[in-house]
């Protein structure tokens, strides 16, 4: 089977689905594949936001520790939806951490290069913002709702 | 001109509760417990519909129908265990006695499901109403298409009739996602709210049928992503829960507008509704 290129790849991914061939070219250019197997940690929380992932294959968690409590499970994401955000804006450090549910296969995006190159090309950096401010909107509204505990016994 | 007949006058004398018997308990969750309650020779309920139970001395409760067995004829209840009366109910034992009330109010569309695809979404202890539609769809699978159930709960030790929705899952044809709101570190499954589920799947809005219930404010979310999906107004049903207290639209505790909901619903089509949800002064 050939082995596609990231290019190839991203250009399959609805995350960056209408984006014209040269911004993909350019963000293909700061991509490369990697692996996890299950339990594996992407990123741990204080460490420097220097990527993202897209997910091809399998399923994240983002959890963050509390004393006494281990780690809670705030989050879980899997094929077509990106973990990690914290690269968008400084200070670009994780607030938590991301771990392997299962064997995930991502594209994994160096978050200095692209945002040398949405700098340089403000047409690119639209087209990312386009994309990345609804996950940041679907995750504010989730927050919310989640903080609400809707489901909780005072509800 | 002659007056509409009443549809509560089906049911005999309905504000005298029925004295009968607690025949099983089961704990679902921490605060949660199914109470199986002896129904001989009361009306059986459809999908949807809900019942006064009483706790003699205590008081009196609305609670959704969770289920419903024949032989011998028993009413399934699952109550959270929150308030007086909740409390009271939930700590019945089996041969304990329960006044009964019921069954009440306009049920889950069942006949206009048929021949489409159903979508289920339910938050919390909003599974409850919806077991029965479940059960249904199941025990009559060729009439429906795709079905999908899209479940939302706190954690994993608050997810309701675990073992059914296991098994569910694994021997028929449905779609059974389950997601909590936040989990340990041993949870393989879904962490997220219930309308990322369903922004995941892929729906054919112009085959599908909604019923929805929970929490207000995640039925408002899951109206809003289930009309993002493309399904339109009337094709989203919703159960609605207003302060029931007579449950035969006379006292007006549970009148939402121009509606009672014990009467009229529990269950509408969003269409009926949409401007009632969400205002501050209803």
């Amino acid at each position: 089977m050939p082995i596609k290129s990231v290019e190839e790849i991203l250009s399959e991914q609805p995350f960056l689905a209408g984006l014209d061939e040269k911004s993909r070219h350019l963000v293909g250019g700061c991509g490369r594949n990697a692996r996890f197997a299950a339990g594996d940690y992407l990123f741990h929380e204080g460490e420097s936001a220097d990527l993202f992932y897209l997910i091809r294959q399998g399923r994240v968690a983002l959890e963050v520790k509390a004393p006494g409590k281990g780690a809670i499970v705030f989050s879980t994401h899997g094929e077509g939806e990106i973990v990690g955000v914290s690269w968008l804006v400084p200070p670009y450090r994780w607030s938590y951490d991301a771990r392997a549910l299962e064997p995930v296969s991502a594209v994994s995006i160096d978050a200095a290069c692209l945002r040398r190159k949405c700098e340089a090309d403000h047409d690119l950096g639209y087209e990312m913002m386009k994309r990345f401010m609804p996950v940041l909107v679907d995750r504010l509204q989730a927050t919310r709702l989640q903080f609400l505990d809707v489901y909780g016994p005072g509800a | 001109m002659a007056l509409a007949p009443d549809p509560v006058s089906a049911v005999a004398d309905p504000m005298t509760p029925t004295a009968s018997r607690v025949l099983g308990r089961r704990r679902e969750s921490p605060n949660v417990w199914t109470l199986e309650i002896d129904a001989a020779g009361l009306p059986a309920p459809t999908p949807g519909q809900f019942c006064m139970l009483t706790v003699f001395g205590v008081g009196e409760s609305a609670i959704s129908v969770s289920g419903l067995r024949t032989r011998p004829a028993r009413l399934v209840h699952t109550i959270r265990a929150v308030g007086p009366t909740s409390r009271a109910l939930a700590a019945l034992r089996p041969g304990a006695a329960v006044g009964l009330r019921g069954p009440f109010g306009a049920g889950w569309p069942m006949v206009a499901a048929e021949g489409r695809d159903v979508v289920i979404l339910a938050g919390g202890l909003g599974l409850a109403p919806l077991r029965p539609v479940l059960r249904g769809l199941v025990a009559r699978r060729a009439r429906y298409g795709r079905i999908s159930l899209f479940y939302g709960t706190r954690s994993p030790a608050d997810i309701l009739y675990r073992r059914e929705l296991e098994r569910l899952r694994e021997w028929l044809d449905l779609d059974i996602e389950v997601t909590v709101d936040h989990a340990g570190p041993e949870w393989r499954g879904h962490v997220g709210v219930v309308t990322n589920l369903l922004s995941r799947a892929t729906l054919d809005p112009g085959r599908s049928i909604a019923f929805v219930c929970g929490p207000e404010i995640m039925m408002r979310f899951a109206v809003a992503a289930l009309k993002d999906a493309g399904l339109a107004d009337a094709d989203i049903h919703l159960s609605l829960e207003r302060n029931m207290r007579c449950a035969v639209g006379h006292c007006g505790h549970c009148q939402l507008g121009p509606v009672f909901v014990c009467r009229d619903g529990p269950v509408f089509s969003y269409d009926r509704v949409a401007a009632l949800l969400g205002r501050k002064e209803l």
